[in-house]
Order: C-alpha cells, then sequence, then structure tokens
C-alpha cells in the first residue's frame, strides 16, 4: 500500500479523497493553488503544497508542477479526482515516466477512451449502439452535418461534464455555433478539436459505473439516473431504483463491461448511455471517478475511492460480480453557490454560516465550511447532498426534509431550485427524461414574495456576515433571546 | 437554601377571574405599545422607507446582536398627550448587546414629525442617558431627528432638564469614559447637531445624513445664501471637509454595521463583583402570575407568591420572618445573580420599616444588588403609631434605600401610595430602573383616602359655619375627586409622564430584571457611605 498519496484536486472531492487516505492510514499531500487555503481540504490534508496560482492552466491544470509537487513531498501516488487532470492521458503518462502511480486507468486506455471519437469507435467496433456521429477535417463538417440531420450536437473531443457541448438546431446555425464551440474548446482543455454527433432529444441518462483491475477484468456497480441535466451539468443524480426495463440494464451492463474489459481498463470509470424506450446509445466513458459516485456507494455499501487506491496499489478487484447487490434508493443534490432567481448565475463571497441536517441516511459531502470563501475562479459547488432510503419515494422525502432543514447563510444558493425540481410529478414519477430541466425551468425560478419579517432578517445577517464573531452572548447569557420563552 | 411553597390553587373561580382580568389589561398594554411602535403612521412610514431609510425599530434591530433581547423602555412615552401626536414621544430607547457589550442605543422616530423633541421626547432621551451614566453603558445615538418642536419651545430649551442637558451629560460620560458614538442617518439640525459634535466617534450616511447649525430655510432668513441641505452639512461635506464626521457611509445597513464595528473597538470589560449560580428557572409557572394578584386591589394576597415565580428554584432565605411581617424581606438569585428582595406584604409598620432598613444594610454590605416589589398603600397612621415614632422608623428606611449603593431595582407590582413608595424605592430614590405592571396604580395616596380627606377638611371648614352636607351632597363632593384620582394613578398616566422606565407583562419580570442587573454590572459600584440614622 502507498504510504503517501498526492491530491491535485479541491472542494469536497479533496475532503473524499483525504478522507479515505485516513481511513487506509495513507498520507495525505494537498495540491492546490494559491487561493485555495480556506477550504475544508487544506485543514484536513497531513501536508499541502501549492502548485501555482489562481488560474488553473497555472495551477491544477500545471502538470510539471504537479509532478515536481509530488516528487518534492515524495508522494507516491497522486489522486487526480475529477475534472482537471483526472482524464488526461499525457499527465497519466507522464506520471508513469515519473514514477509517481496515477490513481485511474493507464495513459492508453484513457487515450482510448478520454478522446470522444475514438471511443465512439472503440464502441462500434465491440457492437455497441452509437448515435450517429462525425469526426474528422474541419472542411468536412458541414457536408457531414447535413448527413446527420438536426438538431445536432458539437462536442468538445476533449471536453465533458456538458463543458464545450453546444447544440444546433438547424443549419443556419452551424458556422458561427461550430467557431464558438472550437474556441471555447481550446481555451478549457487546450484542443480545440470537436466532433459531431446527433442530438437526441427526449431519451434518458443512464449511466453504468464499471470497476477495472486493470488486467482485464471489469464488474459494474450497476446504473445512475441522471436525467436531471441544466444545459448538459448534472444537477440531481440517483441509483436504485431505474426506470427502464430489466432487459435493457442487462444489456448496458454487459456493454459496459465489454468497453472496460477491452482496454484492461483500471479503477472507477463510467459508462453513459442515452436511453430512448428500448433503444439506447452509447455517449462516452468517462475515465474517472464521477462526482455522483456516492450514490453508488450507498445503494451498494462500497467504498469507490478506497477500492481505487487499494486496486492502484495492488491490481486486485476489491470485488467479486455477485458481491455486487443493490438495496434501497439514493438520490445526490449538488449544492451550487448561486442565484436561483437569476438564472443560476454563480455566486461568489464567504460563508457566513452553514448547517447540515446530519440524520440517518443523510450524507454531506463538503467542501468548504464558515468563513471559506467561494471564488469566480472555479466551479461553484459548495457541497453535494445525498440521502439514501428504502425506497426512492422514502428517498425523496428524506430528501426534501434535509433540504428544508439545511442552513446555507452569506451565498445565495440552488437549495430553493433543487426543492422544486423534487416536487414536479414527472420527477416524482420517476421518468424525468433530458429535457425535463428546460422544459420546467428555462426561465428559472420566479422571486418569492418574502415577508417583511423575512425582509427585516435577511437585512439583518447581511451584513453581520464576516464579522469577528466575539460576541459572549450564549445561551448562558440573560440577553439570549434562546433562555427566555414567549410570554 | 428553602423553596418557597405556593397555596395557589390554580382551578378556584377567583384564580380564573383574576387570571381573566390581568389578562384584560395585558392584552390592553400590548395592543397600545403596537400601535405606539407604529410611530408616525403607514403614510408616514411610507414616505421614509421610500428614501431608502430604516425605521428607528428596524435600524436597532440590524445594530444588536441576533438572537439577543432589546430591553425597550417607556413603549407608551407621550401616550395620550400632545393629542396623540407623538406615539413613544418620538423616539426607541433601550439597551441592547453589541458584539457582547451592553449598550444604550437611542433612536429618534423620524416619521413623528421629522423626530421633533416634545417635552417627553428630550425626558425619555435624558432618562435614557441618566440610565446609561448610572450603569456605564455606552450610548449609541441613532440621529435622525429635525431639533426642538419648536411650537412648545418653552418646555424644551431653557431650563435645567431639557434639551440642552443632552450635550452636558454627553460630556460628562465621555470624561468619565463612557463612550459616546452617534449614527448620522438623517437630519440632525440646531441644537441636535451637537449629538455627533458631541460623540467621541461618529457615523454618517450619504444621502441621508445633514449635519448644521442653520438648515437652508435658517441661513438664507439669516444671510440670504442658498445653498443645498447636502452643500450645507451632507457626508461628503463633514467627512471630508469639515471633519466633523468619522466614518462616511452609503446606506443604513452600512452605517449599523459601522456602528457595531465602532463597539467592537471599545475595549470594555464588565466587573465581576457577583458570585454567580447556575440559573434555574422558577418552580411554578409565570403564568400563574396572572391568578395570583387579586383583581380587587385592595385584597391582600402573599406576596410570596409572586417571589416564588420571580426567582431561581423558587428559592428564598428569608429574613426576618416573624418580625415586622408586612413586610418581606430575603434573598434570593434571579438568572443566577444574587439579589435581596424588599417586598410588600400589607401596611408598613415600624417594624416592618426597621426590618427593611436592616435588610437594605445587609444587601449593601454584601454587594448584593436589591429588588422592590411595591404593593404599598403607605405606612401606618394614628396615635400610636406616631407616638412610637413611626416617621423616624420609616425615615431609617428612607435613609437606607438612599444611600444604598448597590444597584436599586423596582417594580410596581400593585399600589404605590405615600410614603411607602419613599422607603420602597420610588422613583426619587434612584432605582437604576422602575416597572409598573398594568395593574398598578400610583398616587399620594388612594382616591378614596384623598377624598376622604378633602371632606374632612371641608366639613370641618362648614360646621365652623354652622353648615352641614347632606349624604348625597358628599357623595357629589367626593366624585371628581375620585375621577381625578382614579385617572391620574393609572399606569398609563404614570408610564406617559415617565414616572416609571415602562409597563411589563408580570410574566416577563424576571427577564426584565435579569437583563438589568446584567446591565448594571458595567458600572463601578461607589464606597459605603451613610447618613444620619435618627434613633
Amino acid at each position: 500500500m502507498f504510504s503517501k498519496v498526492a491530491i491535485n484536486n479541491r472542494g469536497e472531492v479533496a475532503v473524499r479523497i483525504i478522507l479515505a487516505c485516513q481511513e487506509l492510514g495513507i498520507k495525505t499531500v494537498l495540491m492546490h493553488s494559491d487561493v485555495d487555503i480556506n477550504s475544508k481540504a487544506y485543514r484536513l490534508a497531513d501536508e499541502t503544497y501549492c502548485i501555482g496560482p489562481a488560474p488553473t492552466n497555472e495551477s491544477y491544470l500545471n502538470q510539471q508542477a504537479v509532478i515536481e509537487a509530488c516528487k518534492k513531498t515524495k508522494s507516491e501516488a497522486v489522486h487526480p479526482g475529477f475534472g482537471f487532470l483526472s482524464e488526461n492521458a499525457n499527465f497519466s503518462q507522464l506520471c508513469e515516466e515519473n514514477k509517481i502511480k496515477f490513481i485511474g486507468p493507464s495513459a492508453k486506455a484513457m487515450r482510448l477512451f478520454g478522446d470522444k471519437a475514438s471511443a465512439k469507435k472503440v464502441a462500434r467496433e465491440l457492437k455497441v449502439p452509437t448515435l450517429l456521429s462525425f469526426e474528422g477535417e474541419l472542411g468536412q463538417l458541414e457536408a457531414e452535418a447535413k448527413k446527420i440531420g438536426f438538431p445536432l450536437m458539437i462536442k468538445a473531443t476533449a471536453g465533458g461534464g456538458g463543458r464545450g457541448l453546444k447544440i444546433v438546431k438547424n443549419e443556419k446555425e452551424f458556422a458561427e455555433t461550430l467557431e464558438s464551440a472550437q474556441r471555447e474548446a481550446k481555451s478549457s482543455f487546450g484542443s480545440g478539436s470537436v466532433f459531431l454527433e446527433k442530438y437526441v432529444g427526449t431519451a434518458k441518462h443512464i449511466e453504468v459505473q464499471i470497476f477495472g483491475d486493470g488486467k482485464g477484468s471489469a464488474v459494474h456497480l450497476y446504473t445512475r439516473d441522471c436525467s436531471v441535466q441544466r444545459r448538459h451539468q448534472k444537477v440531481i443524480e440517483e441509483a436504485g431504483e431505474v426506470y427502464i426495463s430489466n432487459t435493457l440494464k442487462e444489456k448496458l451492463y454487459a456493454d459496459a463491461i465489454r468497453l472496460a474489459e477491452h482496454c484492461n481498463y483500471e479503477g472507477a470509470g463510467t459508462v453513459e448511455f442515452l436511453v430512448e424506450g428500448d433503444e439506447y446509445y452509447f455517449l462516452e466513458m468517462n475515465t474517472r471517478l464521477q462526482v455522483e459516485h456516492p450514490v453508488t456507494e450507498e445503494v451498494l455499501n462500497v467504498d469507490l475511492v478506497k477500492a481505487q487506491i487499494t486496486t492502484a496499489s495492488t491490481q486486485v478487484m476489491p470485488w467479486t460480480q455477485s458481491q455486487l447487490s443493490v438495496s434501497g434508493h439514493a438520490i445526490e443534490a449538488r449544492i451550487y453557490a448561486e442565484d436561483c432567481y437569476n438564472n443560476g448565475m454563480p455566486a461568489t463571497g464567504k460563508i457566513g454560516f452553514c448547517k447540515w441536517p446530519e440524520g440517518p441516511g443523510r450524507r454531506f459531502e463538503v467542501g468548504f465550511e464558515e468563513g471559506d470563501e467561494i471564488t469566480a475562479n472555479y466551479d461553484s459547488m459548495i457541497a453535494k447532498v445525498i440521502v439514501k432510503a428504502e425506497s426512492r419515494k422514502q428517498a425523496l422525502q428524506k430528501l426534501k426534509v434535509v433540504l428544508e432543514q439545511t442552513i446555507v447563510f452569506g451565498l445565495p444558493t440552488n437549495i430553493p431550485l433543487v426543492s422544486e425540481i423534487i416536487k414536479k410529478p414527472e420527477f416524482i414519477s420517476g421518468d424525468m427524461k433530458t429535457t425535463f430541466f428546460a422544459a420546467h425551468f428555462s426561465e428559472g425560478l420566479e422571486n418569492p414574495e418574502l415577508t417583511q419579517e423575512q425582509v427585516d432578517l435577511v437585512g439583518q445577517l447581511k451584513f453581520k456576515v464576516g464579522e469577528i464573531s466575539q460576541s459572549n452572548i450564549t445561551t448562558a447569557s440573560p440577553w439570549s433571546s434562546k433562555v427566555w420563552g414567549q410570554s | 437554601m428553602a423553596i418557597l411553597q405556593t397555596n395557589i390553587q390554580s382551578n378556584t373561580p377567583e384564580f380564573k377571574t383574576n387570571a381573566k382580568n390581568m389578562k384584560t389589561l395585558i392584552d390592553e398594554f400590548n395592543q397600545k405599545s403596537v400601535e405606539a411602535a407604529k410611530g408616525g403612521g403607514e403614510a408616514s412610514v411610507a414616505k421614509h422607507k421610500a428614501r431608502k431609510k430604516l425605521t428607528a425599530r428596524e435600524r436597532i434591530q440590524q445594530l444588536i446582536d441576533p438572537g439577543t433581547e432589546f430591553l425597550e423602555f417607556s413603549k407608551l412615552a407621550a401616550n395620550g398627550l400632545y393629542d396623540g401626536r407623538a406615539p413613544g414621544a418620538g423616539i426607541v430607547t433601550g439597551v441592547g448587546v453589541i458584539h457582547g457589550q451592553e449598550c444604550m442605543v437611542i433612536a429618534n422616530d423620524a416619521t413623528v414629525k421629522g423626530g421633533a423633541y416634545y417635552p417627553l421626547t428630550a425626558k425619555k432621551h435624558l432618562r435614557a442617558l441618566e440610565m446609561a451614566n448610572e450603569n456605564h453603558l455606552p450610548c449609541i445615538c441613532l440621529v435622525d431627528s429635525g431639533g426642538a418642536f419648536l411650537p412648545m419651545q418653552d418646555e424644551v430649551f431653557p431650563d435645567k432638564n431639557h434639551f440642552g442637558r443632552i450635550f452636558y451629560m454627553q460630556a460628562r460620560m465621555s470624561a468619565a469614559g463612557i463612550p459616546q458614538i452617534a449614527v448620522v442617518m438623517g437630519s440632525c439640525t440646531a441644537g441636535g447637531a451637537y449629538v455627533p459634535a458631541m460623540s467621541d466617534e461618529n457615523v454618517i450616511v450619504e444621502k441621508t445624513g445633514t449635519i448644521f447649525l442653520g438648515g437652508p430655510p435658517l441661513v438664507k432668513a439669516a444671510t440670504g445664501e442658498e445653498v443645498s441641505a447636502q452643500d450645507l452639512g451632507g457626508a461628503k461635506v463633514h467627512s471630508s471637509v469639515s471633519g466633523l464626521t468619522d466614518h462616511y457611509v452609503t446606506s443604513d445597513e452600512e452605517a449599523l454595521v459601522k456602528a457595531r464595528d465602532i463597539v467592537f473597538n471599545f475595549n470594555r470589560k464588565k466587573q465581576d463583583v457577583l458570585k454567580m449560580q447556575k440559573p434555574e428557572d422558577p418552580l411554578y409557572s409565570a403564568e400563574d402570575l396572572l391568578g395570583v394578584v387579586p383583581t380587587e386591589a385592595k385584597h391582600p394576597y402573599d406576596i410570596r407568591e409572586v417571589i416564588a415565580r420571580i426567582v431561581d428554584g423558587s428559592r428564598f432565605h428569608e429574613f426576618k420572618k416573624n418580625y415586622g411581617e408586612t413586610l418581606v424581606t430575603g434573598f434570593s438569585h434571579i438568572y443566577g445573580y444574587p439579589v435581596g428582595i424588599v417586598a410588600n406584604n400589607g401596611v408598613l409598620f415600624s417594624e416592618s420599616a426597621l426590618k427593611g432598613a436592616h435588610f437594605i444594610e445587609l444587601c449593601n454590605q454584601r454587594n448584593i444588588p436589591l429588588l422592590f416589589l411595591q404593593n404599598i398603600s403607605g405606612f401606618m397612621v394614628g396615635q400610636k403609631y406616631e407616638s412610637e415614632g413611626i416617621a423616624k422608623h420609616g425615615a431609617k428606611m428612607v435613609m437606607a434605600v438612599s444611600n444604598a449603593r448597590v444597584p436599586k431595582f423596582t417594580v410596581v407590582v400593585g399600589g404605590s401610595f405615600g410614603a411607602g413608595n419613599y422607603g420602597m424605592c420610588g422613583r426619587a430614590y434612584q432605582p437604576r430602573q422602575l416597572w409598573m405592571w398594568p395593574n398598578a396604580k400610583i398616587s399620594v395616596m388612594g382616591g378614596e383616602q384623598a377624598a376622604n380627606v378633602l371632606l374632612t377638611v371641608k366639613m370641618a371648614q362648614l360646621e365652623k359655619k354652622g353648615e352641614a352636607m347632606t349624604e348625597a351632597q358628599q357623595k357629589e363632593f367626593k366624585q371628581p375627586i375620585l375621577d381625578k384620582y382614579e385617572k391620574e394613578s393609572s399606569a398609563y398616566y404614570s408610564t406617559a409622564r415617565l414616572w416609571d422606565d415602562g409597563i411589563i407583562d408580570p410574566r416577563d419580570t424576571r427577564k426584565v430584571i435579569a437583563l438589568g442587573i446584567s446591565a448594571s454590572l458595567n458600572a463601578p459600584w461607589p464606597d459605603k457611605a451613610n447618613g444620619v440614622f435618627r434613633m
């Protein structure tokens, strides 16, 4: 087993990895940008190492800096988390060359799947259904687009998680959209390469979690439903009860395992499908841990992060397929700092106070605590709320209560939005499609009518957030309103 | 320590009637308070808010620590006076906690005649300053006032305890190390300009805050100069040219945060003179207080039933229980603070007065705050009592009360009549705070006694002339006196004129006293000294 692991990430996933390492008796080194010192991960890590300034290409994406930091801190392995360098084959190779174990698949496997177009090619070879698509010479794109038909998507070859993805509704928009897609791809992923793909409107987004030992065998860890997406970014993810037929499920599992085994996949990965009726299409394979991995962990009673680390160290599969069975239902809601009354505009600022209502079947993956700052430099996710119960119905009820009881002051969050989502009959039925969000929330949420009392309270709190909390008014003081009953 | 036993049964018809009547009185009080808190009325508040100004009470809420009490004084000041045009006398005062520091907060209510100072506005402001001075509470003045109410200038301006006294007090308190802070959130005109000017540190809000000795109309009349209010004395002028203000802010909200920051940097610590106990609720519910007090004020009841519902664990170490039984004295704790209680249980006799004087001396000796529960018809009268020297015995109690250097708190739970008021630490005896229950009555003597005294005098005069009065004539003579006393002795009449610091719900007594004691610990206590006790 490793004795020290570096973590090149931030936020809640860095915390998640640190905790897993702690339980495995492994020391941790947090690689961080200079602004990320006010975070939970920074406080938890055994060692911290600043790899550069705030801009991601100078820190979390700076491969040389990360490698150097690993060497300086004598880290034997590096966990990339998700995003950043987690799906970068060059980085995986660089690690190999520097004798640092990259926790994740080999560069080779990643090259095969990290690139969406080549992933598709492999899928076709393996007889996994795919969407009509084209990748090739820039000059041919427009002609090929007509062949595929509109609407279609332009995707960054190196993109993912809804980033670098654009929908073209008709021929007229094509040229302009292509240009902006390329520009965005270049700035976000370092490569302007894009490909075309048919756009399927009313499908479910179902993905299969897989896990490989790196020596040619893989298991599946069942499915997740991530159909609630805003601009192709997942908002709510579920595991457990999935509203597709059993035959279809079996097909998805089999295809996912075939893909993983084909490339000697190591560690955790996800094969994403679009499911439309009884038809399904391979979308892509994410060669990393997913944001939504906790829902799978909850219903299968496994620890994917620990499994990643032990497998990276020993190349031994942690479970056999027969050991893995689903029980109950889990739902995850991502909590973002954003103004859901203003089209989800990301919010920045300090978290003044927060309270996560602990309880059975409630899990909070939290990256930031009171006094920490959410900056414009990175994604605005503060935390993930995961609930687990015996059935989907009960899990939904639990999520509703948890969201009501959750308190975050200092920043607006998307909690009101999530609360509205889970109230929609279509969502409650479990039959929501990827179009669900746009159909119901394209206008965002309407500003709620506040009572005067609420307005006063907000005004009162707004300015007090960030004050030095020096008040010795505790419940032991007669001035505390808590000690006197109402007369 | 002995636990007080209760003899009250809450299911008797009498208890239920008492509770119902007290509840009616409390409801009336609450309703009046809510009315008064509306300030100058809806239209006026809307106009005020349209200028992005918070109301006085909103300002206070934002100023004090979240989740803490605000001990407001004299909510019903000027109630029924000035044709009802000055609810709360147009000013809100009270003690609140800012960064853990108890402060006296004084906020003009500009929705009431632009925050102008009526005679009672000045009195309420000065009373707040007096309390701040006695308790060494930093003063935070949220200024939004056009100055003296000109039509009543003769009752606001010239006398010792008129408007000018505010600045004298500010100067004296500043000298005594009691911080004086002003937050200019509206006009500070004429005399009002001296509130920020006399403060140690101040804040001004842009656009709404102005300070000048003479406003634009006065300037024009005096010198012919035409100038806008902002150019004459706005935030920019005073923050960057005149230097009259120290902090320039852009909104009420920001001003209040700035004021909090100012308090944070006071570097003050409370004195630690009391041996505290762990706070404990009384054994008996405060709710019972409503039914304990008889509707008919003359009906006697055991004041220990009240004490048992106010003090920690209903524990009471009674002093001299079998001597001078019409006065109950003893030691307790209220919210962990040690307290000596002096409570009436009937008319005062010589023994009761001697016992009271002794007990007050004890508390003074031991640094224990005093709580007076007043329900007193007066000292006993008659030849027997005069000849045994009740006047000089009463004087001993008055001497002890006057010179007690420990903080004193008075709650009028029933009647407060005659010299009993003096011995029991009435307004003139400088209790740190004096509160009235809604059923309380206060006057030199009861209406009935007064009417009878006057009737006796009148009949004696008539007798000299050889005339007499019929029963009916006597009744007719007495009625206006009874009416006058009835009206003038009510708690509302008292509280409107600031003879007290406010009316409270009996159930809040424990809280109010605890807060009062807590605030009083900001001031050092003077050395012990006594006058001559006439033996």
